[in-house]
């Protein structure tokens, strides 16, 4: 399995965790006396699960098994590959932080941050197509 | 990679491509405030990401990687029309879908995005069911 691969897995795998950890904290609030504005983590579960888990898991496994782009180039461009994982995660960690945040209109206003993890995962995503589009051929 | 595999896998990328795009204006608004009718794109984004990029990356890659005949004349199986009619159907509802929640007044149109889906995974699961078997049968 290639090196970027398993990044990409063991973020997932981390992601994964986080998801339910954040999955019970918007539940509990429900149960035991936590604060209300937890209830603004609900999109962050969301995302984590759906982006750091579920998709992020995808691009690792593609990454390591989709049809080889060439002899020489097996993965294609590595450097976009590599801009692709660390824009994800990032974007991920800095929506993590700052929508809540944003959400219950606290200070600092993290609104930059917010907008910032917006752009930073939507690049990814055109990466990895962009980078993922050629390999999806027929041998 | 068969081709309807080569299909099915690039049009989930350009689902998860899109379903990013609406997204990420979204969350700008949250940020920046842009325009609050952006939201109304959240079913969109929903619907292309859950059943236009994960379901049909999925599909792609189990038609793909599931055991096949070696001794049909198509190793993929005997029903591979009810694969590309799935393929067929399962964009043709994701649009449907996607029109529909944002023109409310096509509410019909939702309804019959959602069979389209459902005839879509009825199809593939018809096609798919022979191929999960054990090896050399």
């Amino acid at each position: 399995m290639p090196t970027l691969a398993r990044w990409y897995i063991k973020a997932a795998l981390i992601y994964f965790v986080l998801a339910l950890l954040a999955g019970v904290i918007v539940q509990a609030r429900t149960v035991i006396d936590l604060p209300s504005r937890l209830a603004v983590l609900r999109p962050v579960y969301i995302h984590l699960l759906t982006v750091g888990w579920i998709t992020q898991l995808i691009i690792g496994v593609g990454y390591w098994m989709f049809p080889k782009f060439s002899r020489d180039n097996p993965r294609g461009n590595e450097r976009l590959a590599w801009a692709t994982f660390i824009l994800l995660n990032l974007g991920l960690a800095l929506r993590v932080i700052s929508e809540p945040q944003v959400s219950v209109r606290a200070t600092p206003d993290l609104s930059w941050m917010l907008a910032l993890s917006a752009v930073m995962q939507l690049v990814a995503g055109w990466l990895f197509v962009i980078n993922t589009w050629a390999r999806i051929k027929e041998r | 990679m068969p081709p309807l595999s080569v299909y099915m896998v690039r049009a989930a990328l350009l689902h998860l491509g899109i379903g990013f795009t609406l997204g990420a204006l979204m969350l700008l608004d949250k940020a920046i405030q842009i325009d609050p009718d952006l939201w109304r794109l959240w079913s969109i984004h929903v619907e292309l990401t859950l059943v236009g990029w994960i379901v049909q990356l999925a599909m792609g890659v189990a038609f793909w990687i599931m055991p096949r005949f070696a001794r049909l004349p198509n190793r993929y199986g005997r029903r591979t029309s009810f694969a590309w009619g799935a393929f067929a159907l399962l964009n043709a509802g994701v649009l449907a879908v996607s029109i529909g929640t944002w023109w409310t007044a096509l509410d019909t149109l939702l309804v019959i995005g959602r069979a389209a889906e459902l005839s879509a995974v009825g199809l593939f699961v018809v096609h798919l069911w022979p191929r999960i078997k054990p090896p050399g049968a």
